[in-house]
């Protein structure tokens, strides 16, 4: 039997109105990978910075190696050998790899300067040890999201963690970036580090972990061998009921065209090209997906769709209305309705209260205006308690900031307030980005809805697996272009998956 | 929650304020006065009788004009430092049509000078406004050079052509044109050049909170000043929020001629305003960009004002300036540490009633 490295006992954390977490007891033997999950909010979170020494249990104990440790700060865990990943990276984009990961320890040549070179030759030392792969004079701004998560990595060994606590690492990942993570961790494994990993994504549980904890509503509900489980299980433990993980979806009419996009060229923020001449139809009663890579053009192609971004060449007709470059009033109030990727950046005003924000978009005329420019506020109050209870917004309370919502319930603002303007039309992005799998079965649901109503929708997603399952046609993003389209009955994962990395763009343009 | 919060925002500057006070009485001390003597002098001055109250309500006026014009800005994400360069223009061309049109009567005149200020303000506000919205350009550097502009143009103006000889300030406005005082109706308040412009001032403070807070327009220039990308995505046009705001804003500060030149001196003068326009950003500050809160800092700060020229006697001016920006850098200064320790105190009360009841 391996040694128990970390032991939690009886963790309590309160904070006002939510226990955090409730008698929680936590035991990782050394040298595995031991998976945390529980849906948002069920207190994995604040269990690692307790033991992070980022939060102060208020009950319980902690013991490391057998010893019972009081980690008030990091720098105690970091002594004790244990390193965080955050989720948000805490790098300095100018600064080199090296400089990044030597900060705040720097080697010194006599007392004042830093020895640069021993500190590259560490980086590659343990680059070459543990597989991480990556050049130490590189700046930070020019590395991609994975390899930046490499560097928070190579961070944390080179403070001489031993475990290593990884705080959602896929969540910014590509399919690709993820497989490579694998890799790293398996190494990491080999050498003898022990490794926990929060996740909500059971595919990654199932595939990568040793041991299983599953959270809910803070406590530890379930611990299990990830052997002797499976998704459907561990669902049900992070839930609380029956999921269905599979989604039912019903045959439906296709209709006429409502949305054609015809040649569609435009700029990134940085101004090189992003799209690349785009076309394709949308019709009536068809969900069209979108797969590819994250930055090959989708997140352009729905700013240009929706006239958050301006079009340098091509053609947008919606039902049979150009909107080319129009304002996203104008194609607002054409039938469209928006998700976007990022709910914090446009979805919502995250300081402004869940009925404020379930009228973004259409608070500019009646019912929501009266008179002289006035809000009609009992219309206001009306349409939220409405929307709050068909879309199932916890806690059911209008007022409350909708910053102060779990993730899963600010998109369902964002759901709700979208399909209560009965739009023709469906442009959700990520709509399931970092939403617990409650709210994802949720939304799923409301998507087909729209599909079986006959409206069209437009799903574009960086999860492979949600485009496959919801869309009734596939087309494939890269660089800029659409390089395939495929049917999501006849196709496999892989052979999509492959498209996504240009591997056939050569076949399909030549077509 | 929310209710604990909105308290905390009312407290924390009052503790400031209180705070800034017991400060300013260790350098009353080390000057060698009695601070609580000086004190005394300072509130049974201002506050004890109808002259001083008066005084304050006049010397606050202004400063919430300006307060509110910072604050309205504020809101919807823009710093408006331009004030005291909007002000003078927009109470220059009060002034002027007070004195130019002199034929027309009282009713038509008065509205139309008050219009003068707001346009003004509202025109020197919309330059960075459109330059913002247009070409990006910072407002805050914008606005600091209108500052210059205006002063200096309106300078030449009074000295090339409307300045009355041996002066630097313009002919008088007409008779008609004048805001009567209020010592007209409460005898008590006379020599005291307090006049209707005070309740113009708290109109304007209503009028804007009915606009931020009870308008469709008012949600779109908050949500701008809070998420401008998620209010590009709501449909809403940025750059004519931008525009319109700081229009708004500079007529708000243009107001303050109504005051000055239609109801205090009944010219334009050069330099009149002293830094009213620059005392509106502590106004707004200690007031939390609301209303009320400028309302109640402007009278905080128009005490002062007049206090200091009471207080005068024992104490040099200086001393009401020491306290007035000890207390802009205590509310600066105090409220983040503060709130954090009350927050504290909380959690853990909190948490007791919750560990004695079950969850939620």
């Amino acid at each position: 039997m391996t040694e128990r490295v970390v032991e939690m006992r009886h963790i309590t954390k309160r904070f006002p109105r939510v226990v955090a977490n409730d008698d929680v007891n936590f035991r990782v033997h050394s040298g595995e990978i031991h998976a945390l999950v529980g849906e948002n909010g069920a207190g994995k979170s604040t269990l690692m910075k307790i033991l992070y020494g980022l939060y102060q249990k208020d009950g319980g104990q902690i013991l490391i190696r057998g010893k019972e440790i009081d980690l008030s700060s990091p720098s105690v865990a970091i002594e004790q050998g244990i390193g965080m990943v955050h989720q948000h990276f805490m790098l300095i984009p100018p600064f080199t790899v090296a400089e990044n990961v030597i900060l705040g320890r720097e080697p010194k040549r006599g007392k004042i300067f830093n020895d640069r070179k021993k500190a590259t030759q560490d980086i590659r030392g343990l680059s070459k040890r543990y597989g991480l792969i990556i050049d130490p004079e590189a700046k930070i701004q020019d590395l991609s999201v994975g390899l930046q998560q490499r560097v928070e990595i190579i961070k944390v060994l080179y403070r001489g963690a031993e475990i290593l606590i990884m705080d959602e690492p896929t969540a910014v990942l590509t399919p690709q970036e993820v497989e490579e993570l694998f890799t790293i961790m398996h190494s990491l494994k080999r050498e003898g580090k022990t490794i926990i990993f929060i996740t909500h994504k059971l595919k990654e549980v199932r595939e990568i972990s040793d041991w299983v904890t599953v959270m809910r509503d803070g406590r530890v509900v379930g611990v299990v061998k990830t052997e002797e489980t499976t998704e459907e299980e561990l669902a049900r433990f992070m839930v609380g009921r029956e999921v269905l993980l599979k989604v039912e979806k019903g045959p439906s009419q296709i209709g006429e065209v409502v949305l054609r996009a015809k040649d569609l060229e435009a700029l990134s923020d940085r101004g090189l090209p992003t799209l690349k001449g785009v076309s394709f139809e949308i019709r009536a009663g068809e969900i069209l997906g979108i797969a590819g890579v994250e930055g090959n053009g989708q997140t352009e192609l729905v700013e240009v769709l929706t006239g958050l971004r301006k079009v340098k060449k091509g053609r947008i007709v919606l039902g049979g209305k150009e909107v080319t470059n129009a304002s996203p009033r104008m194609i607002f109030e054409s039938g469209v309705a928006h998700i976007p990727e990022d709910r914090h950046k446009r979805g919502l005003i995250l300081e402004y209260s869940v009925e404020d924000n379930l009228i973004l978009g259409h608070h500019y005329k009646p019912p929501v205006r009266k008179r002289l420019l006035r809000l009609n506020f009992k219309r206001i109050s009306e349409n939220a308690r409405n929307l709050i209870k068909r879309f199932d917004i916890r806690p059911a309370n209008k007022e409350l900031l909708v910053s102060s919502l779990s993730g899963g319930n600010q998109q369902k603002v964002i759901v709700a307030r979208e399909l209560s303007r009965h739009p023709w039309l469906l442009i959700a992005s990520q709509p399931t980005r970092g939403v617990d799998i409650g709210a994802i079965e949720f939304i799923h649901k409301k998507i087909l809805e729209e599909r079986e109503r006959g409206k069209a929708v437009l799903l574009v997603s960086a999860e492979l697996s949600e485009v496959m399952s919801l869309s009734d046609r596939i087309l494939v993003m890269y660089e800029g272009r659409i390089v395939g389209e495929v049917d999501p009955k006849k196709t496999k994962e892989e052979e999509i998956g492959l498209m996504m990395t240009g591997a056939t763009q050569q076949v399909a343009s030549s077509k | 929650m929310i209710k604990r919060e909105k308290l905390l925002e009312i407290f924390t500057p009052l503790l400031a304020v209180i705070a800034a006070f017991l400060v300013g009485g260790i350098f009353i001390l080390i000057i060698g006065q009695n601070p609580i003597f000086i004190y005394g002098k300072l509130f049974s001055g201002t506050l004890g009788n109808p002259y001083g109250i008066a005084q304050v309500l006049f010397k606050a006026t202004p400063l919430i004009f300006t307060g509110l014009a910072v604050a309205f800005a504020f809101r919807a994400g823009l710093f408006n430092i331009g004030c005291e360069g909007q002000l003078y223009i927009g109470s220059f061309l009060a002034a002027y049509l007070g004195f130019t049109l002199v034929g027309l009567p009282g009713f038509l005149l008065i509205p139309l000078c008050i219009l003068g200020g707001m346009v003004g303000g509202a025109l020197w506000a919309g330059i960075p406004g459109i330059l913002k919205a247009k070409r990006g350009a910072h407002e805050v550097i914008t606005t600091i050079m209108m500052n210059f502009i205006a002063l200096a143009l309106t300078n030449y103006l009074i000295v090339r052509y409307f300045h009355m000889p041996e002066t630097v300030h313009t002919q008088s406005i007409a008779l008609v044109a004048r805001i009567p005082r209020l010592s007209t109706i409460f005898p008590k308040f006379s020599g005291s050049p307090l006049n209707y412009s005070f309740f113009l001032a708290l109109l304007a403070c209503f009028i804007v909170y009915y606009i931020l807070w009870k308008t469709s327009l008012g949600y779109e220039l908050r949500a701008v000043g809070l998420s401008p990308s998620a209010s590009e995505y709501g449909g809403i046009n940025i750059p004519k929020s931008v525009i319109l705001t700081m229009a708004i804003s500079g007529a708000l500060a243009g107001l303050v001629g109504v005051n000055y030149v239609m109801g205090y001196k009944y010219y334009f003068e050069q330099g009149f305003a002293g830094g009213v326009g620059f005392m509106g950003i502590a106004v707004a500050l200690l007031g939390r960009n609301t209303p009320i809160g400028v309302i109640l800092a402007a009278l905080l700060f128009g005490l002062l004002s007049f206090g200091g020229l009471i207080i005068n006697a024992y104490v040099p001016k200086e001393l009401v300036e020491i306290l007035q920006a000890i207390v802009i850098i205590f509310v600066i200064a105090s409220s983040k540490p503060f709130r954090d320790y009350i927050m504290k105190l909380k959690k853990k009360t909190l948490a007791q009633g919750i560990a004695g009841t079950s969850k939620e």
